[in-house]
């Protein structure tokens, strides 16, 4: 007898070789979806969205495009998932990631056709992935030591990140301003030094790296437009009425007269915290917070600079570049820490004016300007940019190198064929799909640069025969090249957390054998 | 529907509306019920052991789990017929009670089940089936005592333990690592354990998760790690012998439970009523700094200026701190949890021997940690993983595993995994079947064929031929009379599960057998489902 509804309404149940058919189905439509984008030939998609406004992104970026998507598929999810992490991780090689773990289901489903176990698969993998990060540690270079030959990895690793992206014009320039940025943060990660500002107009070559500090805001009426040796309050604190915040406290008065009377002494309160605040000896009062008219006007009066409204982020990085304190109380000016700078000044960047700190304490922060033609181009222009930020920041604290231009690919895809064909049994099969699955990457980078690919490959796997080679595929000629001359290189850590995190993935997916879908919770129609 | 009637040949009324209820009585009420538990072991049946394959499961919001857990699995089914919530129960009982095991005592239960629908259909009592299993139950039970085998380990010598986390750990994705998560598993339990008494209290393990990195940078921290970062940007992000404030009141004006105004009706009410609270603000952060802390944990949210204030004195504190994790740092630190201002004093204080704000990755993801304590009963394991689903797993795998371990050390009886205990119990049921006269010896010989079908499973997973291999190891286990003799479901070469270090322990196998059978059991003696029909 059977069962009748052993799960609730609508919930469905896929079982065994139609449970991983869906699940290898979905994975690999998401990594076709993305397959365009990899590669310094790779092409854009639009997204709009759905919500008010349907606003449009042109974008390149794996991770964007991912994060966009409204996907039903809980295999592809879990692509989607990795592409997130890797993008909170590493900041770059979000298509990659994806990419590869594609590669490798696909690879899979052949092997699960021809009647191997997938536990056998997952066996080989993990070994065929030890066996590629080996690989790659062996070869990664490390030129920490020298500080001239470091730079220019850097710079060579942010060209060949932002070859791929909208700034490819202009990446020599680009790839200089981030190493720039970066240096300037001496090893730390924190990207929030780094300030992004964009402004619509003139040309992506405009765009600028600026040493100081640039705030988005304009000065209050009457005070000076440019101050010389500022000292800077950072605060974070009401400056409108500044209300009692005893709990239950309310004014109640039986006549005109005490109500103008307690108004005056809230003024009275106001003026006083003015005057704490101007007895710092300050000549430039930021405050996160709104500053009315009435104080604004003091401070103009004492000749000072008040800036209202500045978000936490401005307030923090503001704090951090000059160097104060963020203080919400004023009664001990001589032990709260001022912030210097050698010149505030309003400048104009476009249409807009903006305050800019100059000649700051730390030199850690800097902003960087982007100037371009539309808000699309600024905004893919940022994330190109970030990403490659990233990237520099995480190869500032692991310096190791590796070559790009599938030449990591290709050398783990040597290593990884050498170990199947050392490994008896059934295993083997699986570690030569791995090594094949590698190998769908430069294929995928020339296919995408318009290049026929197989005669490409076969030509780099023969060059990658030999010892120390460093041939990879240069997109722009159209042939193999020395990715070494090239100057073509990409950071180990991204390219060790694509590996990782996409045998992950696989691993994952090919363990499942059954999909069990609940119902969706029903939304209440509010219409 | 059975009719009943009066002597006037008028129908009685048995149900309110009962032409709207479905009803299944006798034989047909006990087949479903048998049918609808088997289903629901049929989904976990492929689980089982080292070689099982995992579920994927869409919750109602579309989140995706991953897992081979049975109670994770059961639970996340959205399952609505009564008999395999019954099931679903069992299983999630096994996870409380021992907290391994989950998908075994389903299996369990399943074949149970399928051996008790035969039986039925032979036309056998359904109490006498259930008589049988109880008695056959009891055999195993004690012929498990019988087998198992005391297994001594000591604070110094961790590698017994280690070895049963394993096999716990085997069996699920993280098996990559699993030798390293069992150490960590099996320290962080030792951490907590009181030996003496034998007990552990797995609410002093804290298993906190974050996205990114590799399962390897997994680690035991002696000490407690929170999800939150200083209140204040500037405040230093690490302190040494730091004296810790734990506090359950907020830097904010007091608000008393009655309702109450304070009326300003003159200017010189309003002056006081404002220096009062600055006063206020400035008491606080004095006393915290009078007793001596350096560094204040607080449940409740800062107002900007007592925010300053801290920060200014040079007194980090954080703020929003769960209550769970507040008494953890309670008792990691030896600190006690203050509750009023006036109350803080100097014994008060916990003591940390360094704490430090850590960053993760690109985003501004920071964590504290809080280690060296004066108390290190306390400890967290902090996962990192490639992806969400990665790291909720291992969450419940290394929960699988913490309960093991404290298994054992409550009770370091042991039995050997692979199937061999099942095996074994099989052929003790057996042979004890015919002692039995009635038409118990068959229901008691069901229960022997239904301890087969792990072994089975196991077998039929790992992809061995599964009649094969489960008589090969039975007449060896008769032969040399060797219970120990189990599957080799990672094909190692040896049948004999003590020297592939594969084990179990008792208390949660005999759990195993006793739920199982006590669920089949129910089931059993259920003869009339009435049911409201869908409308």
């Amino acid at each position: 007898m059977a069962v009748e509804r052993l799960l609730k309404d609508e919930a469905t149940e896929e079982k065994g070789d139609r449970a991983r058919m869906a699940s290898f189905i979905g994975a690999m439509a998401i990594a076709d979806l993305v397959k365009t984008t990899l590669g310094p030939k790779g092409m854009d998609k639009i997204l709009q969205s759905t919500g008010r406004g349907r606003n449009v992104t042109v974008t390149n970026d794996g991770a964007t495009i991912l994060k966009a998507l409204h996907i039903d598929n809980p295999a592809a999810k879990v692509l989607v998932d990795i592409s997130k992490v890797q993008d909170d991780e590493v900041g770059d090689g979000t298509t990659s990631v994806v990419v590869l773990a594609g590669e490798l289901l696909r690879e899979a489903e052949k092997l699960v056709n021809s009647k191997i176990h997938p536990m056998t698969i997952i066996a080989g993998y993990r070994m065929a992935a030890e066996c590629a990060r080996n690989a790659l540690l062996e070869k990664a270079m490390d030129n920490k030591q020298d500080p001239e030959k470091f730079k220019s990895d850097l710079l060579n690793i942010a060209m060949t990140t932002l070859s791929s992206k909208i700034l490819s014009q202009d990446k020599e320039y680009f790839a200089k301003l981030a190493v720039d940025a970066v240096l300037r943060l001496k090893g730390s990660t924190n990207l929030e030094a780094i300030q992004i500002l964009k402004k619509p107009g003139g040309s992506l070559k405009d765009s600028f790296l600026d040493e100081g500090f640039i705030l988005d805001k304009k000065i209050g009426i009457g005070q000076p437009k440019r101050i010389e040796n500022a000292k800077i309050l950072v605060a974070n604190t009401a400056m409108d009425t500044d209300k009692v915040k005893i709990y239950g406290a309310r004014v109640r008065v039986d006549s005109m007269t005490k109500v103008a009377e307690i108004e005056a002494a809230e003024k009275q309160k106001m003026r006083e915290k003015v005057q704490k605040i101007i007895a710092h000896g300050i000549n430039c009062f930021v405050n996160r917070q709104l500053i009315y008219n009435f104080p604004e006007e003091l401070f103009a009066d004492a000749g000072i600079l008040a800036i209202e409204h500045a978000d936490f982020d401005g307030i923090e990085r503001l704090a951090l570049v000059t160097g104060g304190e963020i203080a919400s109380t004023f009664d001990n000016p001589e032990s709260v820490k001022l912030g210097h700078c050698k010149l505030i000044e309003e400048i104009m960047i476009g249409e807009d004016r903006l305050i800019h700190f100059s000649g700051c304490e730390m030199g850690q922060a800097c902003t960087i300007v982007l100037r371009g033609a539309s808000q699309h181009v600024l905004d893919e222009a940022e994330r190109s940019l970030h990403d490659a930020l990233c990237v520099l920041t995480q190869t500032v604290n692991d310096s190791r190198v590796l070559l790009g231009g599938g030449w990591p690919e290709m050398v783990m895809a040597k290593e990884v064929d050498e170990l199947a064909r050392r490994t008896p049994g059934k295993k083997s099969h699986a570690i030569e799909a791995f090594s094949r699955a590698l190998q769908a990457i430069p294929t995928i980078i020339a296919d995408n640069a318009g290049l026929d690919s197989a005669d490409l490959i076969s030509q780099l796997r023969a060059e990658h025969h030999k010892e120390r080679s460093t041939s990879g595929i240069d997109v722009i000629s159209g042939g193999v090249g020395d990715m070494e001359k090239l100057g073509i290189s990409e950071s180990f850590k991204v390219k060790q957390a694509v590996l990782l995190s996409a045998t992950e993935a696989a691993e994952m997916i090919l363990r499942v054998d059954e999909i069990i879908t609940c119902a969706p919770r029903k939304r209440e129609d509010r219409m | 529907m059975a009719l009943a009637f009066d002597e006037f040949g008028r129908p009685f009324i048995i149900l309110k509306e009962q032409e709207q209820k479905t009803r299944l009585r006798g034989l047909d009420a006990q087949r479903a019920n048998i049918s609808a538990g088997r289903a629901v072991a049929r989904i976990l049946r492929t689980s089982l052991g080292p070689k099982g394959m995992d579920k994927m499961l869409q919750s109602p919001d579309g989140d995706v789990i991953i897992t081979n857990d049975g109670a994770t699995i059961l639970e996340q089914m959205d399952v609505d017929n009564q008999i395999a919530k019954l099931m679903v129960e069992l299983s999630r009982s096994q996870d409380y009670e021992i907290g391994d095991g989950t998908t075994g005592v389903v299996v369990m239960a399943g074949a149970l089940l399928e051996q008790a629908e035969k039986l039925l259909e032979r036309g056998i009592h359904p109490i006498r089936i259930a008589e049988g299993y109880e008695m056959a139950s009891r055999i195993a039970f004690e012929h498990l005592e019988r087998i198992s085998q005391k297994f001594e380990f000591s604070a110094t010598d961790i590698e017994p333990l280690v070895q049963t986390c394993m096999t716990t750990l085997s069996s699920k994705i993280v098996n990559r690592c699993k030798r390293m998560l069992a150490e960590i598993a099996v320290k962080a339990v030792l951490a907590v354990a009181d030996l003496d008494r034998k007990d552990v209290n797995l609410d002093l393990i804290k298993v906190e998760g974050k996205v990114g990195g590799k399962l390897e940078d997994t680690e035991l921290i002696y000490g407690i790690v929170v999800d939150k970062d200083m209140s204040h940007p500037q405040m230093p992000k690490r302190i040494e012998n730091a004296k810790i404030a734990i506090l359950t009141c907020p830097f904010e004006p007091p608000k008393p439970k009655t309702k109450h105004k304070v009326d300003i009706d003159t200017v010189e009410k309003f002056q006081t009523l404002r220096q009062q609270e600055q006063q206020y603000f400035d008491d606080m952060v004095q006393k915290c700094k009078d007793v001596g802390a350096t560094l204040v944990i607080c449940q409740w949210g800062f107002d900007d200026e007592a925010n300053h204030l801290l920060m200014h004195r040079n007194l980090p504190a954080v703020r929003w701190v769960g209550g769970v994790e507040l008494e953890l740092i309670a008792i990691a630190t030896g600190g006690r949890i203050v509750p009023r201002f006036q109350e803080l004093t100097p014994e008060k204080l916990g003591k940390a021997g360094l704490v430090r704000e850590k960053s993760f990755g690109t985003t501004k993801d920071r964590m504290l940690y809080i280690e060296q304590c004066a108390n290190s009963r306390a400890v967290t394991i902090f996962i990192r993983g490639g992806n969400k689903m990665m790291i909720e797993e291992t969450k419940r795998s290394l929960h699988d595993a913490l309960c093991v371990a404290r298994n054992l050390i409550r009770n370091n009886s042991i039995v050997y995994g692979g199937g061999s205990a099942e095996i074994s119990c099989s052929i003790a049921v057996d042979a004890a079947a015919d002692r039995y006269p009635g038409v118990e010896q068959y229901a008691i010989r069901s229960l022997a064929e239904a301890l087969d079908s792990i072994p089975l499973a196991l077998a039929e997973n790992s992809g061995l031929q599964p009649i094969n291999t489960l008589t090969a190891v039975k007449s060896q286990q008769v032969k040399e009379n060797n219970p120990f003799c189990g599957i080799d479901c990672n094909d190692v070469g040896t049948n004999d599960m003590k020297e592939q270090n594969v084990f179990e322990t008792l208390i949660g196998k005999q759990q195993q057998i006793l739920l199982a059978t006590q669920v089949v059991k129910m089931i059993l003696k259920i003869d009339d489902v009435i049911a409201p029909s869908d409308y």
